[in-house]
């Protein structure tokens, strides 16, 4: 078989998107286009992760990402079990590495997880075999989110390179705005973020973004409006402004669009609070493009536990085979192997 | 790797096939219910040639589709380079069809199997007959193709390339020797 070059994932973990390259995260939405058409079959699963295991291990309460994580596994063959932290031994006191550890002697080959700490799903990709899947780590990264986000307007607009987006909101709590920054502007497109003073983190410019405290200005030549939550249940409540006065500033309205491009596309990572980051009317509009991103996020997340495991398999193969070969190694001219030897020159991607 | 052998060229590929559409018009008796699904890639672009050249033949041209075996794979481990996932495109209704199943090379037979799988996914058709541009042997499972275009004697240290104008720009098959 003629096996040209192709674009190749190497990683076992996805724990962020600051790490990948602009063409790592096209091969994921371009993996993710296929699996949306899986989707859509009558027979909507397929044999790819038959016999792997996958554990949910989420530290955070959380309905859509876990249920399109375990939907994702499902579609794809997977075992899937779900931790809910409340209810297990965490609380008794486990640190997070024991838990890790604890899961993988249950020969699991993959854990997706969710944690309210920066640098959590990194930590336990460093201690535990099992490919590592970040799910939101605190307010670092959320990067199949920011995975979803950038399919749905890729199949939009079409293309990803020089287009403008805004994100409005609170942009110093979420991890959802940082990995969309990273993708977004490893991709080429432009992007302006837009808060009151308070929610915008410092140093944010370095990350190649321009920032604006006026919507109107965020709005004016933006592609597509990403619409964050507020999360009131990250701070006492008390820093923020009033939501009222929040919505007046920074809502996104139907008044508000007219001034925008008229095809502006409005998204929104969910839960949404209606009447604080955008009017009903906004969320359930014809700009909006919501409810599709959470379709996409299935397919999105199919394409990443496939290409993670995938590479996990390869690593074990190729571990294997140099075991194999190096016991060979006094048969000169031995069949087995030599094609394969050329791999053995390369150390293993990390 | 060493070229061994030019099995055929573009007139001899285009004769092989069109013998293939006769083949298979004749064995079902026309074209009635007839479906033509490919491989990807080189399997998707035999099935529209072999759909055209029936529409020579019968005057109707059958529907074709395009399946990605790769999420069926067994092997998927085993193979050095990831392959990348392609789309399926079947955009009709297989159940009680005749489904012509087109593949270049049939090698272990693993490929066909896991398209029988796939295909069976999608519905469940009349019967599945198996169509190759190449059969070189070393079968690893009870499979056996309904039309070949050139049986090709192979030893497991040779491949057999079909290249394809839609594909690599011209129209050949080859026999390769691996390197020693």
């Amino acid at each position: 078989m003629n096996m040209s070059r192709n674009p190749s994932w190497e990683r076992k973990d996805l724990l962020g998107l600051k790490e990948l390259s602009a063409e790592e995260i096209s091969l994921v939405l371009s993996t993710a286009e296929s699996f949306k058409e899986v989707i859509g079959r009558p027979i909507k699963k397929v044999p790819a992760l038959r016999g792997k295991t996958i554990v949910n291990l989420f530290y955070e309460p959380s309905t859509r990402t876990r249920i399109s994580f375990e939907i994702a596994a499902k579609r794809l063959s997977a075992d899937v079990i779900n931790i809910a932290t409340e209810t297990s031994s965490v609380r008794k006191g486990e640190t997070l590495i024991d838990t890790g550890r604890n899961i993988e002697a249950l020969k699991v080959d993959m854990i997706v997880m969710r944690h309210s700490y920066s640098g959590a799903a990194v930590m336990l990709a460093r201690h535990v075999g099992a490919s590592v899947v970040n799910a939101g780590d605190g307010w670092h990264e959320h990067p199949t989110q920011a995975l979803l986000d950038i399919f749905t307007l890729k199949e939009k607009l079409g293309r990803i390179e020089g287009i403008h987006v805004a994100i409005v909101g609170d942009i110093a709590h979420s991890r959802v705005a940082r990995s969309d920054i990273w993708g977004l502007t490893k991709l080429g497109a432009r992007v302006t973020v837009c808060a009151p003073s308070m929610l915008i983190p410092p140093c944010i410019g370095e990350m190649g973004v321009s920032v604006t405290h006026d919507l109107q200005e965020a709005l004016a030549e933006a592609d597509a409006v990403n619409v964050l939550r507020m999360q009131f249940e990250r701070d006492s409540g008390d820093a923020f402004p009033q939501q009222l006065e929040y919505f007046k500033n920074f809502g996104i309205t139907e008044e508000r669009l007219k001034k925008a491009k008229k095809n502006i596309i409005v998204m929104h990572p969910g839960p949404i609070n209606r009447g604080i980051e955008m009017s009903s009317e906004v969320a359930d509009g014809a700009n909006s493009v919501i409810l599709e991103q959470v379709t996409n996020g299935i397919a999105v997340r199919m394409a990443v536990l496939f290409l993670v495991s995938q590479a996990a398999e390869n690593r074990k193969t190729r571990r294997t085979k140099s075991a194999k070969t190096e016991s060979q190694v006094i048969a000169p001219g031995s069949l087995i192997g030599t094609p394969a030897n050329s791999l053995l020159g390369k150390p293993v991607n990390t | 790797m060493k070229e061994r052998a030019r099995i055929m060229d573009k007139a001899g590929l285009n004769r092989v096939l069109l013998r293939m559409a006769h083949e298979i018009v004749e064995k079902n008796k026309g074209t009635q219910d007839i479906v033509i699904i490919g491989v990807c890639t080189r399997g998707a672009f035999l099935a529209q040639r072999l759909a055209a050249l029936i529409g020579q033949v019968d005057g109707v041209t059958p529907p074709v589709g395009l399946l990605d075996i790769t999420l069926y794979r067994d092997d998927l481990s085993s193979i050095a380079q990831q392959p990348v996932v392609h789309k399926t495109e079947i955009n009709f209704d297989i159940s009680d069809k005749k489904v012509i199943l087109v593949d270049d090379v049939l090698y272990t037979g693993r490929t066909v199997r896991a398209a029988l799988d796939e295909i069976i996914d999608f519905g469940r058709p009349q019967f599945i007959q198996l169509a190759v541009l190449v059969d070189r042997g070393h079968r690893e499972l009870p499979i056996r193709a309904d039309y070949v275009g050139k049986n090709i004697p192979t030893s497991p240290k040779e491949t057999v390339e079909v290249r394809l104008e839609e594909s690599e720009g011209r129209d050949e098959v080859v026999v390769l020797e691996k390197d020693a």
